[in-house]
């Protein structure tokens, strides 16, 4: 593995960190940086958030996000499932939509309640 | 809904429910909200990422996950809310006339006001755009409003204009959607979004950034085909023989908020650098008993910081109310707060002496990123007050408060930002 470049993002200062092979870190203003490069090279996850098609409720999307961070490289696979969703109103701030989804072990849940019209 | 109100909060956004809050919790009896959505909420409702809630309610929450809490508390503390009406008019007097979809126009009296009308996006005649105005150009927020809530797609070849997080978030937004979003430029050399926003939405995505570049042209008379982005020098000029074509059939432009203040064009209030009236440490303007707070008073970055400020517009009005007959006359004098030498802007514009508050909360923009770095503050030429931060950025609002006991007489108070060399 070459040397790669990261931006830390955990503070609004983004140190640009090189990390070798060795997961030696350079770049990073403090230790918090480290820690942040090695997880971001090994398993990064990302929580991802997005809307379903719902029928019958005061407005036509429903917001939805998964209930935990999932592995970076399930998006867009995550992304086909949500796409095929189609709900009828009510929904419930908190609701199930998926459970599962895309065998991460984690849910899609409602961000918001959609009473019916 | 009655005839007469104690306190009056326009705009049902994350600082005006926070207000309406405050000052009912404060002891208010009568409080209402004016609001010209189906719900409270406002913006929130259609930013559905993630990121907010971090500091207002301790875990991160999404935009409408953050709207329906704060939406329950104004129905559970029984607040008064009037939803699909918009204020069209106050008079010097507090009278608020307003347009309901359900009551037809109508006018209700209070005591005190709070304005908490959130902000407008800049669009391509705010910037100058050039080339054709065909249809295919939306503001950010405008395309995240039709997709997240109206469940439009909106475009499938994007380029957006302006990097401040409302572009890098609907870059996102797009390509999840199935949208190419083919890049972001930025005027600027640096970006004006958070970091975790370049990492989490462009670079996870491959969208490549354009610094110090802006579009140059735009193309297509039915529909959007296509522009140009041109490389700018340090005074923001086009370089000649810079530009880069996109075949696009959208473009989105993120370039900026605006408080919306038209509600006090007839009230004649005086206007700072943050494009919304002056007011003092209260959030108080120069009319006694209007308040402002949220984007329409200045653009924050988190709705947790809009609901701080609304929380503080509410106990202040609250106290407006509740002290309005038996106020003693006080010798209170007035502080000129001013921007200086690094600092872009600052809020409050008057501090009073001796104050109200215990603790003066300053909301300031630095003008440039710095490294270690220093906000002064002086009372005309003495300095009262100073604090170190490693580094400061335009993009990130900076909040210091100050001890009521800090401050000293004097006319003038003036904050500055400046490096610290060696």
């Amino acid at each position: 593995m070459a040397k790669k470049t990261l931006i830390c993002i955990v503070c609004p200062r983004g140190c640009h960190l090189e990390v070798d092979e060795n997961f030696n870190v350079t770049g990073n203003f403090c230790k918090r940086g480290i820690a942040y490069a090695k997880e971001e090279l090994t398993t990064p996850t990302r929580t991802l958030t997005s809307t379903v098609i719902i029928r019958g409720g005061v407005i036509p999307r429903l917001s939805v996000k998964t209930s935990a961070p999932i592995p970076k490289e399930k998006i867009f696979e995550v992304m086909e499932e949500i796409r095929l969703v189609k709900l009828e109103a009510p929904i419930n701030v908190g609701d199930i939509i998926i459970k599962n989804v895309a065998n991460t072990n984690v849910d899609i849940v409602a961000t918001q309640t959609i009473n019916k019209q | 809904m009655k005839d007469k109100y104690d306190v009056i909060v326009i705009g049902g956004g994350a600082a005006g429910c926070e207000a309406a809050l405050a000052a009912k919790n404060a002891g208010v009896k009568n409080v209402l909200i004016i609001e010209k959505e189906k719900r409270l909420g406002g913006i929130l409702n259609q930013c559905v990422h993630n990121g907010f809630g971090l500091t207002h309610f301790g875990e991160e929450l999404t935009g409408p996950e953050y709207a329906e809490r704060v939406a329950e508390n104004v129905v559970k503390a029984g607040i008064d809310v009037l939803l699909e009406a918009e204020v069209i008019e106050i008079t010097e007097g507090y009278e608020v006339k307003f347009a309901s979809y359900n009551e037809g126009i109508k006018t209700v009296s209070t005591t005190a006001l709070i304005l908490a009308t959130g902000s407008y996006e800049r669009n391509a005649g705010a910037i100058l755009l050039p080339g054709e105005r065909p249809p295919g150009i939306l503001t950010a927020g405008q395309a995240q409003l039709l997709m997240n809530v109206e469940g439009y797609a909106v475009g499938k070849r994007v380029f957006i204009l302006g990097s401040g997080d409302i572009g890098l978030i609907m870059a996102r937004r797009m390509t999840l959607e199935g949208a190419k979003v083919l890049g972001v430029a930025e005027i600027m050399p640096y970006s004006n979004g958070l970091n975790r926003n370049i990492v989490q939405c462009l670079q996870d995505f491959d969208i490549p950034l354009y610094l110090s570049h802006t579009v140059s042209n735009v193309y297509g008379r039915k529909h959007l085909e296509g522009i140009t982005i041109s490389r700018v020098d340090e005074k923001f000029n086009i370089i000649e023989g810079t530009e880069i074509y996109f075949e696009v059939d959208t473009l989105l432009l993120a370039v900026g908020l605006i408080p919306l203040t038209s509600l006090l064009d007839k009230l004649g209030v005086k206007f700072s650098k943050s494009r919304s009236a002056v007011v003092d440490e209260r959030l108080e303007t120069e009319k006694p008993g209007l308040f402002m707070c949220g984007n329409s008073l200045h653009i924050h970055d988190l709705a947790d910081e809009a609901s701080k400020e609304g929380e503080l517009a509410g106990l202040m009005a609250a106290n407006y109310v509740l002290n309005k007959n038996k106020k003693a006359e006080q010798k209170v004098k007035l502080l000129q707060v001013s921007p200086s030498n690094g600092v872009n802007y600052v809020i409050p514009n008057f501090v009073n002496y001796p104050s109200e508050v215990d603790e003066i909360t300053f909301r300031l923009r630095v003008s440039k990123p710095m490294l270690r770095s220093k906000i002064c503050f002086y009372v005309d030429d003495k300095l009262i007050k100073t604090k170190f931060y490693p580094f400061l950025i335009p993009s990130e609002m900076t909040t210091i408060t100050l001890k009521k006991e800090e401050l000293i007489d004097g006319k003038s108070l003036t904050l500055t930002a400046e490096e610290i060399n060696g």
